[in-house]
């Protein structure tokens, strides 16, 4: 198949591209040339755009062809920890963390996470622990985007176009989408994917179930050949993982630079509340088709070549060449749109959490704007070399980079709240709990005197949890023993009069 | 004060939420309901009854917590 259908793939990934690259123009001619614009698109996102681009943002490798194939090879509980993580715990963050984070933004015109923290603490060495943490994270999931378009490109063509060249297109492209637009052409562009891939999805589902003769028999070889995928649990889905990957993402997400700073670009009060009410829908809409196409592949008796992703694999077994590169388009686009925001928010932490308080404070835009899109560039390029490595599988990378923010977000929770955190308090809760997840990732595991340290676990709960546990005693700890140096402003935290 | 129970009683429906999000007591159940396991059908009502809640609390309990007067918020 894939010798003849070749041509009719490329061409449609080629007019799909086009298409994204058209809006991100459009959006470009739009864009003023001042940083609240280009970061923020003005603060003036509406509900369908704003939820959209939050979720394309998660929308990722990750989600589309990671959770599928790990559904594909250990059953479709995923669906019910993408549900506790993004519907539920997202949502209720959404507000908490979200919300929060608006109010304060709106009042005191902040673009950055480090540069409110940095700001209410009255420390440049807050903001730059803040923004260098968030990129060094963003480097494994932008990664993860590139071996996600390498991987897919893999699938599609059977191996005739190699891994490394779909992984060099998505660079190129997002490098030059990023140059060009700013956030208002990204969140458009997230919108219009959004949009396609909730659509595609269920006419896969469709088209695959008719095809392979309807849900019927589809259940029934599923239950004949993994009859293990129907029980909840069971595998690598222990309560402890589940729990683990659902709590760890959920956090880690927030502080994700470009989820972070989508907290800032609200319209007003009622977009941010009819995207909390949205969240829960939208992920069953998405995710039970994305997830039960990998499940029932495995159950179809589909195999998926290595280093190749089950979604493509399926498809190209099922439906139509052009059906199956129009889905692999999208999702590649979505990847695409991903790491476009998370290029944008990385260059926004880059130049004005690093590059202006510490290098050059009397930049102008001008100089600033061709730094930002220098250091686009490079990471990107940086990314890329080192999926050409292969660390490990999607999921593994990701959850690698989700638990390292998760790490952030408790001493952020509690800054947000608590008026007797102190800049030392967040200093050990951020510091504290990063040395701690970084000597996990990188150490490996010994056992001294009969306990296992430095391993994946502790008493089979993740590590990562207990990194959270740390950042946010320490957090609280040095906060109570240490008083409030001169330069913090609690102020700049109260919203409103506290007068109720 | 009926505002303070009414805060407590949003915290226990997003804790509730969160914690049957995966249905526990369905754990190592095979049952099946129209081609697909019964622990997913809990996992479609679940979201739909979350995004029901969830529409509560923006409706009647929004700005809980945050130290705000009301007006000006709800742009």
């Amino acid at each position: 198949m894939a010798e003849s259908a070749l041509p009719v793939q490329l061409s449609v990934i080629g007019a799909y591209l086009v298409v994204a690259l058209v809006v991100g123009t459009a959006a470009y001619r739009l864009t003023g040339r001042d940083a609240e614009d280009y970061y923020l698109a003005g603060r003036s996102i509406g509900t369908v755009v704003l939820l959209f681009t939050t979720f394309a943002t998660l929308l990722s490798a990750f989600t589309f062809f990671g959770g599928p194939n790990l559904a594909y090879a250990a059953g479709p509980e995923w669906i019910l920890v993408m549900g506790v993580m993004d519907g539920l715990l997202f949502a209720v963050l959404w507000y908490v963390i979200g919300y929060r984070q608006w109010l304060i933004g709106r009042a005191e015109g902040y673009v950055t996470l480090g540069e409110m923290l940095g700001d209410r603490f009255g420390s440049n060495r807050l903001r730059a622990l803040v923004a260098g943490v968030s990129l060094f994270w963003l480097f494994p999931y932008v990664m993860l985007q590139q071996m996600g378009a390498g991987e897919a490109i893999v699938g599609l063509t059977d191996g005739t176009v190699p891994y490394w060249a779909g992984a060099a297109l998505i660079t190129l492209f997002m490098i030059g989408y990023v140059v060009l637009a700013g956030l208002r052409g990204v969140a458009w562009t997230d919108t219009i994917q959004g949009v396609f891939m909730l659509g595609i999805v269920w006419v896969a589902v469709g088209w695959v179930l008719s095809s392979a003769g309807g849900l019927p028999e589809v259940s029934a070889s599923l239950a004949t050949n993994r009859p293990e995928f129907l029980s909840l649990g069971g595998g690598v889905y222990s309560p402890q993982w589940m729990i683990a990957q659902a709590v760890t993402i959920a956090f880690g997400v927030t502080m994700f630079p470009q989820i972070n700073q989508r907290f800032f670009v609200a319209k007003d009060a009622r977009v941010l509340k009819r995207s909390f009410t949205l969240w829960p829908a939208l992920v069953l809409l998405l995710f039970v088709p994305a997830f039960l196409l990998g499940t029932w592949a495995a159950g179809l008796g589909v195999s998926v070549p290595e280093g190749a992703n089950v979604i493509p694999v399926l498809l190209n077994a099922y439906t139509p060449a052009w059906f199956a590169a129009l889905v692999v388009a999208g999702a590649m686009a979505a990847m695409m749109s991903s790491s476009d925001s998370m290029l944008l928010s990385g260059s926004s932490y880059l130049t004005r959490d690093l590059y202006r308080p510490f290098v050059n404070p009397a930049a102008d835009d001008e100089r600033e704007a061709w730094l930002a899109r220098i250091g686009v560039a490079v990471f990107a390029t940086g990314t890329f070399v080192a999926s050409l490595f292969r660390p490990g599988t999607l999921v593994q990378v990701g959850d690698t980079a989700f638990g390292g923010y998760a790490q952030l977000a408790l001493p952020v929770l509690v800054a947000l709240y608590w008026p007797k955190t102190t800049r030392r308090g967040m200093l050990a809760g951020i510091g504290g709990s990063q040395l701690y997840y970084l000597a996990h990732v990188f150490v490996p595991a010994t056992t001294v005197g009969g306990v296992t340290v430095f391993g994946s676990t502790y008493l089979t709960w993740d590590f990562a949890l207990y990194g959270m546990v740390l950042s946010l005693a320490l957090t609280i700890g040095v906060s109570l023993a240490t008083a409030p140096d001169v330069g913090e402003r609690t102020e700049r935290f109260s919203v409103g009069t506290g007068a109720d | 004060m009926p505002r303070k129970t009414n805060d407590y009683l949003w915290i226990a429906v997003f804790g509730l939420l969160v914690a049957f999000g995966i249905p526990w007591f369905l754990w190592g159940s095979t049952a099946t309901w129209a081609g697909l396991p019964t622990w997913l059908w809990w996992h479609i009502g679940w979201m739909v009854l979350a995004a029901v809640a969830f529409a509560g609390f923006t409706r009647g309990a929004w700005d809980r917590g945050m130290d705000i007067d009301r007006e000006g918020t709800d742009g």
